[in-house]
């Protein structure tokens, strides 16, 4: 059966189960929507390209499917680099593909044209131009293959016009075969024997957990390892889920606004698990101060990812799950016998006296409502049911330190390359995957207004996202290391003259609610949150209120600023 | 330490550029790079030099074995093997150095390659040590040009015990 390329394209998407596309159609997309309504896909038209590309991703965060995007040549191509980079840094499955002009005028300089290949080459996992109609179904199903397998990405291929309206006879490939490309799942046995040798001599472990846990769906096993050895648990940012926010082997967040403890179990520590984490510089601090008296196993999948800023005793790569399904399949026969989680105790005790020493805090005030009582309440009013998106900045950190997040996927945001006006978008494509679940996006006044435009999107296709504002009319994270580091030149942080963000809700169609007495706070979020519509809370909050403990960049996890 | 790397890549559009932008994206050095294809179809070899502390080499190999579009990295530091690099100089020959630019090229079993009544140029292959003193030597002449090929490495046959 001879079919065009657009057509090419749609039924690949079918062939890899996609059934959701985020784009913004454009001239050298035209022959994909001509098409688009003869499929079962359903297409979500953003306001910006950028937001289908953090849509896509945000679907693919909570759903641990591949998310998809399409956006037209040019300026189109060049709106996903941040979606794109954003996907990368944080290793999410996406296949994003993006309109070329006609094949005969690439490298004319021609209308809307850009090397969009070029541009992206350092931010994704791979991409791929198509130049000839007969290479399409192939490269899809690499494409595919490749965003989801080993440490995932984004792919992105780009498709010129005349490809997409050429004809071919289509039969999508079964298998890929791709000589240089082999992810090793397995984990070495004899590096996993090392590992347990490791655990059975320590006595003052931490489990360090990330992103990774989450990638390979690793949290089962993580807990159980943790329980079973009682070794209290820290994770990255990234790992937020990753392990019960309610157990008692918890230890909240490591690094620049970790937790106390965390922060000073991995100073004292003897042993690191490492499951899924690439040591990056908001984690360890200053590199040479970081856990000083640990040994290190490192559980990653990507090998890049050793040795890279840290050494490491025991390198074991694999992907976490089954990385951490042959440590419990060694460690299950001789748990009872050996009594490791007793050996732990006073280890643990030490830890619990660094919690009750300095447990997360603020000081709450009758007058004016503090940011990390509203994540409190957010919280006590979801019972941490919620999928959670945040923005970048302090909003991000107060949501990641107040809310305890009890299951994987239910925490959405940008760790690696710290992007604002992520959140919104990314908690469209989360609601999107889970249309009857409770989406917040916890922004702040400066992330929210980077990608604002899509509430139109999420009126339009009728999507409850809630929007929780931390209005403190600054860009507060950057104003802390303003006042912290900078002699309080707060240069260019102040956000005077904000929007009224109720009449601009109310202008798309979605609901405004705002707040700023503390005793109306929960009731309004209350309302809000209950809400069938799209919604916007704007709190506003205490403006110098700032996000502690603060680890300053370059010191050591241990010189902690705690108020 | 410096290391000579050997890349086998898929040949297609975009392979180089993907390698060379590894390296500058991740602040990696190329001392020297050159690819030419193999006897196998759509497979070229890329022979880089490049210099690092251990843990940035090795940082190099794992990055360079992530690309997509790289089939194998072997560094030649790691084997014994023969490399070689040809340069072409263009060394200034007036009738009074003529003599002793010849006797150079005899010593370092060079090429005269072409010649005019005031310069000559030289064709000379060998290791980065045995170029280096070439260029040296013909340096008080006054060298008007050199093009170099950069290193490429072929592992011995033969592998005995360091």
């Amino acid at each position: 059966m001879k079919l065009n390329g657009a057509q090419i394209l749609l039924e690949s998407l079918l062939k890899e189960e996609v059934d959701t596309i985020f784009g913004f159609p454009g001239g050298a997309v035209i022959d994909i929507y001509h098409q688009l309504p003869n499929y079962p896909l359903r297409h979500y038209l953003v306001r910006h390209e950028q937001g289908a590309v953090h849509a896509a991703d945000g679907y693919a965060r909570a759903s641990g499917k591949v998310g998809v995007a399409l956006a037209t040549s040019g300026p189109g191509a060049t709106n996903t680099v941040t979606g794109i980079a954003t996907a990368y840094m944080d290793s999410i499955p996406m296949v994003v593909f993006t309109g070329q002009v006609p094949t005969r005028l690439i490298g004319n300089d021609a209308f809307q044209e850009v090397d969009i290949v070029g541009i992206t080459r350092p931010c994704t996992k791979h991409n791929y131009l198509v130049k000839d109609i007969k290479d399409l179904a192939r490269t899809i199903k690499e494409a595919f293959y490749l965003a989801q397998s080993g440490r995932p990405g984004p792919v992105l291929v780009d498709l010129p016009k005349d490809v997409m309206a050429a004809e071919a006879t289509y039969s999508y490939p079964s298998k890929v075969h791709l000589r240089s490309y082999n992810p090793h799942y397995e984990a070495n046995i004899k590096q996993v024997r090392k590992a347990l040798k490791m655990i059975r001599q320590a006595r003052r472990p931490v489990i360090f957990a990330g992103g990774g846990v989450i990638v390979s769906n690793a949290h089962q096993e993580l807990t159980w390892l943790a329980r079973e050895l009682q070794i209290p648990v820290t994770t990255s940012m990234m790992g937020l889920g990753g392990f019960p926010g309610n157990d008692p082997l918890w230890l909240g967040m490591l690094g620049m606004h970790g937790t106390y403890a965390a922060n000073m179990a991995i100073n004292n520590s003897d042993l690191l698990v490492s499951v899924g984490v690439r040591f990056d510089d908001r984690v360890t601090g200053k590199l040479e101060s970081f856990a000083p008296e640990a040994k290190l196993i490192h559980i990653d999948i990507d090998p890049t990812s050793i040795r890279k800023n840290v050494s490491v005793d025991v390198p074991i790569v694999a992907d976490c799950r089954l990385a951490l399904q042959s440590l419990q399949k060694e460690l299950e026969p001789h748990l009872e016998e050996e009594d490791l989680a007793g050996r732990f105790s006073s280890w643990r005790e030490t830890i619990q006296g660094w919690q009750e020493a300095h447990p997360l805090t603020y000081t709450p005030s009758e007058t004016v409502i503090k940011p990390q009582q509203v994540v409190e309440t957010v919280y006590e009013l979801t019972q941490g049911e919620a999928i959670i998106c945040t923005e970048v900045g302090q909003n991000q950190m107060w949501a990641a330190q107040h809310y305890r997040y009890h299951q994987p996927r239910t925490w959405i945001s940008s760790g690696g390359l710290g992007t604002m006006g992520y959140g919104f978008p990314a908690a469209i494509g989360a609601q999107v995957a889970f249309p009857d679940r409770l989406v917040i996006d916890i922004a702040g006044d400066g992330s929210i207004q980077m990608n604002i435009q899509e509430l139109a999107t999420a009126v339009c296709y009728d999507l409850p996202v809630k929007i929780v504002i931390l209005n403190n009319s600054y860009l507060g994270m950057v104003r802390q290391w303003q006042e912290l580091f900078y002699a309080k030149n707060y240069c260019s942080t102040c956000l005077e003259r904000g929007p009224n963000y109720v009449t601009l809700a109310e202008a798309y169609g979605a609901e405004g609610f705002r707040v700023s007495n503390p005793a109306e706070l929960k009731p309004v979020l209350k309302q809000a949150l209950s809400s069938q519509k799209t919604a916007i809370v704007e709190v506003v909050v205490d403006p110098e209120e700032n996000v502690y403990p603060m680890v300053p960049a370059g010191a050591a996890l241990n010189e902690m600023l705690l108020v | 330490m410096r290391h000579t790397l050997s890349v086998l890549v898929e040949d297609e559009p975009g392979v180089l550029s993907r390698v060379a932008g590894l390296f500058s994206g991740r602040g990696f050095n190329i001392e020297s790079l050159n690819v030419a294809p193999t006897l196998e179809n759509g497979v070229s070899l890329m022979t880089i030099v490049t210099e690092g502390e251990d843990q940035i080499i090795e940082q190099i190999i794992k990055q360079l074995r992530k690309l997509v579009t790289v089939i194998k990295v072997v560094d030649m530091n790691e084997v014994q093997c023969v490399d070689r690099e040809m340069v072409l100089i263009k060394v200034s020959a007036m009738d009074h150095s003529r003599a002793e630019i010849l006797r150079i090229v005899d010593i370092f079993r060079c090429k005269v390659v072409d010649v005019s009544p005031t310069e000559m140029a030289l064709e000379a292959t060998g290791d980065r040590g045995k170029i280096r003193a070439l260029i040296n030597l013909l340096q008080r002449f006054g060298i008007k040009e050199v093009a170099r090929t950069g290193s490429v490495a072929m592992r011995r046959s033969m592998q005995f015990e360091a």
